[in-house]
């Protein structure tokens, strides 16, 4: 829009110099240039200033992104070196091992020598040797934790010993350097324990806990035998000086059973039950507890953990020792757990993980997540997490069949030993806890009976699953929603078509501010109020409540009847469009005799007290703060969105309409029935929508007037956890970028973009509206 | 003229009845809130009548346990005789219901609770003793008792017999002993707090300051020996200052501590009572409705501008007040602007069209966008992203303690901001749309530039829609809870954001908020019952505060639309 410059001001500025107009002059021509030149640059930077207000908004969006993806990338691997290490031609392996930096790798070879090295090349940091008794072999290994480093040798001449390997780190005083010193010790002593008499031992399983320690093994003629020690520390042991304050409390059991047959052995993390599992793959498991008791000797369950002319390869615990991740020569790792159904025991195979149809030759379980990593005859690795049963990574690592493996405490390195030596890769694995199917599917949990829906996102303990499920929250959020609509519509809608149609202009003048009011109370005090008012008022006049959703429709009727009786001298007192007025004071008096008559109601029919009957006679849970306060608090709070956009669209009907329907004939209740309803109804659906957003993104009246715990439960005397009020009790604790914050990031996502989308449906269908009656 | 029930029937009045009915339930939703909000809250600062009686419950069916009871009646309900005996008091269950009345006992430090329900039927001879005396003291809540002594360094200066109520002269002579010393010793805790708060408060950050100077020296490789010598100079004197105010403080100490008074509780229970410890100190039952009416002032002015004790049960709530308000305006400095630049811009500069429908369509549907969506995005951008980048950049020697990497002010007000803008955008554009074309044509015409037209014609016209929506913003942000609890609202902060420690506006400080105030006493106090009171009267002041905004931004609209109701001809 160009603008001549202006003559009038010109002629302003000229007139005191001389009457003659100068345009040209140069004070005139510099403060156009100046006025035009502030007229661009103020464009310029409302221009910028607008539009980065906008895009500013919609970076939220953006961002909100930006943090939840992460969780849905797979994983990557890059390889670091490849390397001979020193003697790895001498003897084979029996256990590769990696340091919680990822700077030390650990090989224990068949001789029973730990050769740490370092993983970036290969290099030896040191080499220790276990003191195995003269003219011995290892005929068996096992390990009782990665993170425990406590190792079990099974010796032929049918000694055991219990050798720990750990790493100390210092560091140094100038440059703060870390220094990381591998060491190996002996915390139940540097003494064999005889287990068998002379026979090799073949299989063994371990496990310690603190100063305890259980040890099983079983023997070439199929002997098992169980050993259960604790270290007893001197009370005197600050005086001793002598050195060795330690003394053990063993205890003994030898297995009456033949457990013939068996290759590995397990201890469950629990320390009860026991595993023989032979290479056909059956599997034999014993009470520990009754074992060492002597009460009982009998398998609790013998059965095959494969088809038949499938045998096992890899069989190791996951992390917390409760699934046994059996994997087989088709390629296929199966989780097996145990499940307490009522009195019986059984193993359930859960689900199970399949690559190719190779047999699986390497099976490593990360120390802090429930992950673990395959890798197959034909050289392909993959990393699986078990709770979410997804497949974070498949990549063809290896030339040649692997040897053994090892993956970091971290997750973030691994070890692969092949007959080309050993590579070290590092693994880029953030989030692999999440799926679709762990999001919003039911989940066979570890223990649980069967697949469930549960939101549990930390527990005091490292090896606790973590469960992410949304649709307890999902489902607490639609309920709470659904409550609040069941108030808050027909209260809302129908004061809407009363005050928009009905009421009296005067009326209407004081009623709306009231309701916008209603609006604009914070959330906080009516979270307060029915946390802490309305709970307890609740629970001790349940039937006062129930009283009120009958008995004030029937009065409000009556009420009605009543005043079209009254002679028409006193109906006309009052004018029309003014019933709500009369309708307080009828409305006041039979609350108030709703509440006064649920005391002898409660006496008759429910022992006195409804509340009691409920949770006593009728065996239904009932918490204080439930649906039904929420319900009420919450559709409280939504009650004036709906309220003013459905009565604006009731409202603004063109009255040329409604006087042509009533010109016809019609009553005012026909007319709008007939008329005003149907062409206002797109309003009020865009009400219903707008108020359905509001209700479902609501977090502080849900924080304060539910108990916040995520139960799947249609219950109305029940509570629920919501989608926002779980974000809000969560986030703070939550460590940056971890899953749980990122899958916090992903509710928030969620919340947006449904109560965007809910809203934006709704602010299109007003749009069009308002063009159809400017058209009517 | 009876009308038929039928014909009734026909005409629809019914429905239309109930629809008025549903209005009506409305209203009465509202002003009932409303006024059970200030009854609730309003009363709780009244002086009440203290009650000394004898409760005698039954223990089994043949005997009773009698014990005096002295307190303040808080609210009694009916219960069924079922639930009475379920929890262990063996009522007779022919009765169906019994009345129980709780109490306010006070003396947790004797008893360990001060709040019990008791059994109205088993209370006898109850009195209300003219002489009984309230103490609000600092620690432990409310004391209620007898005055019997006042002492001074464990010599006895006055003593009164406790029993002798009748005796007005010597239970007046040593009232007026014990108030004449209490007014001493808080003249005395007035000036314990001043140094203790300020000036030590003072002295504290000057060191922490001396501190981080030397880190940040030593980080950028410049902490030559003068350098370092000049610091500790600087601390040196610090700390001088600091040992002769220790010095004072200990003298206050001893003086303060020099008296005691004994009184007597329920059950002959005696209590030394530091006058250190009192705030107030009152005899109800005696006081007059004009004594009782400075009493219930005095405790409102407390409440109003004095800090919380006793994890925020009792005294006042300045620090979230003072919060709030400086939460809303620092927001105030952001938002307007940026509303109004963005309102302009859809309505006076953008080229109307599909894209300036769809972009408002959106700023619209982001007022409606759930406010703890806004609080994730505030935690996560501004304060780990953009905070923590700051933190890196510019306060390197307080690391690994975040400055601005930690929820606080500056990102509370902003998130905010950020909630609010949709609301004034949309009321500017409003403002603006309801001005005629014919102004501006008429200013364009005349010569001036679009500019020129905006600066000097629209925008002063549009200004009350602007403050509108301003003050909407505020009212929505003062009530808001649920994004601030994520981005810097705490329930006890050491000191204000607003200081006399430079640089005086303390933007990284976590802040108090009268809504979070009400979230966490009312649900996360250890003494809900004793808090009850003091969040229903923070959740009145918060509903007054919103409802004066919102009542000035309709009256604003109104203004607004009358004034332009003649231009639109």
């Amino acid at each position: 829009m160009a603008i001549e410059p202006n003559q009038g001001q010109a002629q302003d500025a000229g007139l005191e110099s001389s009457p003659v107009l100068n345009m040209a002059s140069s004070r005139l021509q510099f403060r156009r240039k100046l006025r035009h030149f502030t007229d661009r640059a103020a464009k310029l930077a409302i221009a910028v200033g607008g539009i980065g207000v906008i895009v500013a908004i919609l970076l939220i969006f953006l961002y909100l992104f930006y943090e939840v993806i992460p969780l849905f990338k797979a994983a990557s691997v890059e390889k670091l070196n490849q390397y001979q290490l020193q003697g790895a031609d001498q003897s084979p392996t029996l256990h590769l091992a990696i340091e919680e930096q990822s700077e030390i790798g650990m090989r224990l070879d068949q001789s029973g020598t730990f050769l740490f090295f370092t993983i970036a090349d290969g290099a030896t940091v040191s080499e220790i040797d276990v003191a195995l008794p003269a003219a011995t072999t290892i005929t068996a290994f096992t390990i009782d934790t990665e993170e425990s480093g406590i190792v079990a040798l099974g010796l032929s001449n049918g000694e055991v010993v219990i050798a720990d390997y750990g790493y100390s780190i210092s560091y140094a005083q100038t440059d703060n350097s870390r220094t990381i010193t591998p060491v190996v010790s002996y915390p139940f002593g540097t003494e064999p324990y005889q287990l068998f008499a002379g026979q090799a031992v073949t299989a063994l399983a371990l496990r310690t806990r603190g100063e305890s320690m259980l040890l099983a093994g079983s023997n070439s003629a199929g002997q098992g035998s169980l050993v259960r020690m604790s270290k007893q520390t001197s009370l005197f042991a600050a005086f001793n000086a002598a050195g060795d304050v330690n003394s053990f409390e063993t205890t003994v059991a030898n297995i009456p059973l033949s457990v013939s047959g068996t290759t590995q052995m397990f201890i469950e993390g629990d320390q009860r039950w026991l595993y023989f599992v032979a290479a056909n793959g059956l599997i034999r498991i014993l009470d520990m507890q009754a074992a060492l008791n002597n009460q009982a000797f009998q398998f609790e369950i013998e059965m095959f953990l494969t088809e038949d002319g499938v045998r096992p390869t890899r069989i190791s615990f996951l992390l917390g020792g409760i699934s046994l991740l059996v994997a087989d020569d088709n390629g296929v790792v199966a989780q097996w757990f145990l499940i307490r159904d009522g009195q019986q025991t059984r193993l359930q195979r859960v689900r199970e993980f399949s690559l190719a149809e190779d047999p699986i030759a390497a099976l490593a379980p990360e120390q802090r997540r429930k992950n673990f990593v395959t890798a197959n005859a034909a050289g392909e690795v993959a990393i699986y997490n078990s709770t979410a049963h997804r497949q974070v990574l498949s990549e063809r690592l290896l030339e040649s069949r692997p040897l053994a493996m090892a993956i970091s405490p971290r997750g973030d390195a691994l070890l692969i030993e092949s007959a080309d030596g050993i590579g070290a890769w590092h693994v880029a694995n953030e989030h692999p806890e999440v799926s679709w199917q762990a999001l919003w599917d039911k989940v066979w949990y570890e223990s649980y009976e069967e697949p469930e829906y549960i939101w549990q996102s930390s527990a005091a303990t490292t090896e606790f699953e973590p469960k992410y499920s949304f649709v307890p929250l999902a489902f607490g959020t639609l309920k709470a929603a659904f409550y609040a609509m069941l108030v808050a519509a027909p209260l809302a809608i129908c004061g809407a078509i009363f005050t928009g149609y009905f009421m009296a202009p005067a009326m209407r003048r004081k009623v709306k501010p009231l309701i916008e009011l209603m609006g604009a109370l914070p959330t906080v005090v009516l979270g307060f109020l029915a946390g802490l008012w309305l709970a307890p008022f609740v629970e001790k006049n349940l039937l006062g409540i129930f009283n009120i959703l009958i008995i004030l429709p029937i009065a409000i009727l009556l009420a009605s009847f009543l005043w079209m009786q009254l002679p028409h001298n006193w109906r006309h007192r009052i004018p029309e469009g003014w019933e709500a007025g009369i309708l307080i004071p009828v409305i006041l008096l039979f609350g108030y005799l709703s509440f006064a008559l649920a005391t002898p109601l409660e006496h008759i029919f429910f022992n006195g007290d409804l509340r009691f009957y409920i949770s006593n006679d009728l065996g239904i849970t009932y918490d204080q703060r439930n649906a039904m306060v929420v319900g009420f608090a919450m559709g409280f709070a939504v009650i004036p969105n709906i309220f003013s956009i459905a009565e604006d669209a009731i409202f603004t009907v063109p009255r040329h309409l409604t006087y042509g329907s009533l010109a016809l004939g019609a009553t005012p209740w026909q007319s709008l029935y007939r008329v005003v309803l149907p062409t206002a109804s797109p309003g009020i659906f865009s009400a219903l929508m707008i108020g359905m957003g509001r209700a479902v993104g609501e977090t502080m009246i849900v924080l304060m007037a539910t108990g916040n715990t995520p139960i799947m439960d249609i219950n109305i005397f029940e509570g629920m956890r919501t989608l926002a009020a779980n974000i809000a009790v969560e986030i703070p604790e939550s460590e940056v970028s971890s899953t749980h914050y990122r899958i916090l990031f992903l509710a928030a996502l969620v919340l947006f973009m449904f109560t965007f989308a809910v809203n934006t449906i709704a602010e299109i269908v007003r749009q069009r509206l308002r063009g159809k009656y400017s058209t009517i | 003229m009876k009308l038929r029930f039928d014909k009734w029937l026909a005409t629809g009045t019914p429905w239309i009845w109930l629809n008025a009915g549903a209005v009506a339930i409305s209203i009465i939703m509202v002003i009932g809130l409303l006024l059970l909000l200030t009854v609730r809250g309003m009363h709780h600062f009244w002086p009440k009548d203290v009650m000394q009686a004898y409760y005698s419950p039954p223990v089994n069916s043949a005997e009773r346990l009698t014990t005096q009871v002295i307190g303040e009646f808080v609210e009694s309900e009916s219960v069924i005789s079922q639930q009475i005996a379920s929890s262990g008091i063996p009522v007779d269950e022919a009765q169906e219901f019994y009345e129980r009345q709780l109490m306010k006992l006070g003396n947790r430090d004797l008893t360990g609770a001060d709040f019990s329900w008791v059994l109205t039927d088993f209370i006898a001879e109850i009195e209300y003793p003219e002489h009984l005396v309230v103490l609000e003291r600092r620690e432990w809540g409310n004391f209620y008792g007898f005055l019997q002594a006042v002492r001074e360094n464990d010599d006895t200066v006055i003593s009164v017999d406790y029993r002798d109520q009748s005796d007005t002269e010597a239970q007046n002579q040593a009232w007026q002993e014990f108030t004449a010393r209490l007014e001493r010793a808080q003249v005395l805790h007035a000036e314990i707090y001043r140094i203790e708060n300020q000036e030590i408060g003072e002295i504290n950050y000057g060191v922490e300051r001396l501190r981080l100077q030397l880190r940040r020296l030593q980080l950028d490789g410049r902490d030559t020996d003068a350098a370092t010598a000049e610091i500790n100079a600087q601390q040196a004197a610090l700390e001088a200052e600091y040992a002769a105010l220790q010095e004072n403080l200990l003298n206050l100490y001893d003086q303060i501590n020099r008296d005691t008074a004994i009184f007597m509780a329920a059950n002959e229970r005696e209590g030394e009572i530091e006058f250190a410890d009192i705030v107030r100190a009152y005899r109800p039952n005696g006081m007059n409705l004009w004594a009782k009416a400075a009493g219930y002032l005095a405790k409102l002015g407390e409440f109003l501008t004095d800090e919380p004790r006793e994890a925020n049960t009792e005294g006042g709530i300045f620090p979230a007040i003072f919060g709030t308000v400086m939460m809303v305006l620092l927001m105030s400095v952001f938002v307007t602007p940026f509303g109004v630049v963005a309102a302009v811009y859809l309505r006076e500069y953008a080229r109307q069209g599909f894209l300036t429908r769809v972009i408002r369509i959106a700023v619209n549907n982001l007022a409606g966008v759930p406010s703890v969506v806004y609080g994730v995005f505030g935690l996560g951008f501004f304060i780990y992203i953009i905070g923590g980048e700051i933190d890196q950049l510019f306060y390197p020697e307080a690391l690994p303690a975040p400055t601005f990497g930690t929820p606080g002010l500056l990102w509370a007000s902003i998130t905010l901001a950020l909630l609010t803008v949709p609301v004034v955008i949309v009321a500017t554009e409003e403002g603006l749309a309801r001005i005629p074309r014919s102004v501006r044509e008429g200013s364009l015409a005349l010569g001036a530039t679009q500019f020129e037209t905006l600066w000097r014609v629209v925008l002063p016209m549009a200004s009350p829609a602007m403050m509108t929506g301003l003050i909407l913003a505020v009212a929505r942000a003062a009530g808001e809870v649920a994004p601030l609890m994520l981005v810097g609202v705490v329930k006890l902060a050491p000191a204000l954001p607003l200081d006399g420690n430079y640089p005086y506006l303390h933007l990284e400080q976590k802040f108090m908020h009268l809504g979070f105030h009400i979230y966490d006493v009312g649900f996360q106090s250890p003494n809900i019952e004793a808090a009850r009171p003091l969040v229903f009267a923070t959740a009145l002041l918060l509903v007054i505060i919103i409802a004066l905004l919102n009542f000035s931004a309709v009256a604003l609209r109104n203004h607004l639309r009358e004034k332009y109701k003649s231009l639109d001809v």
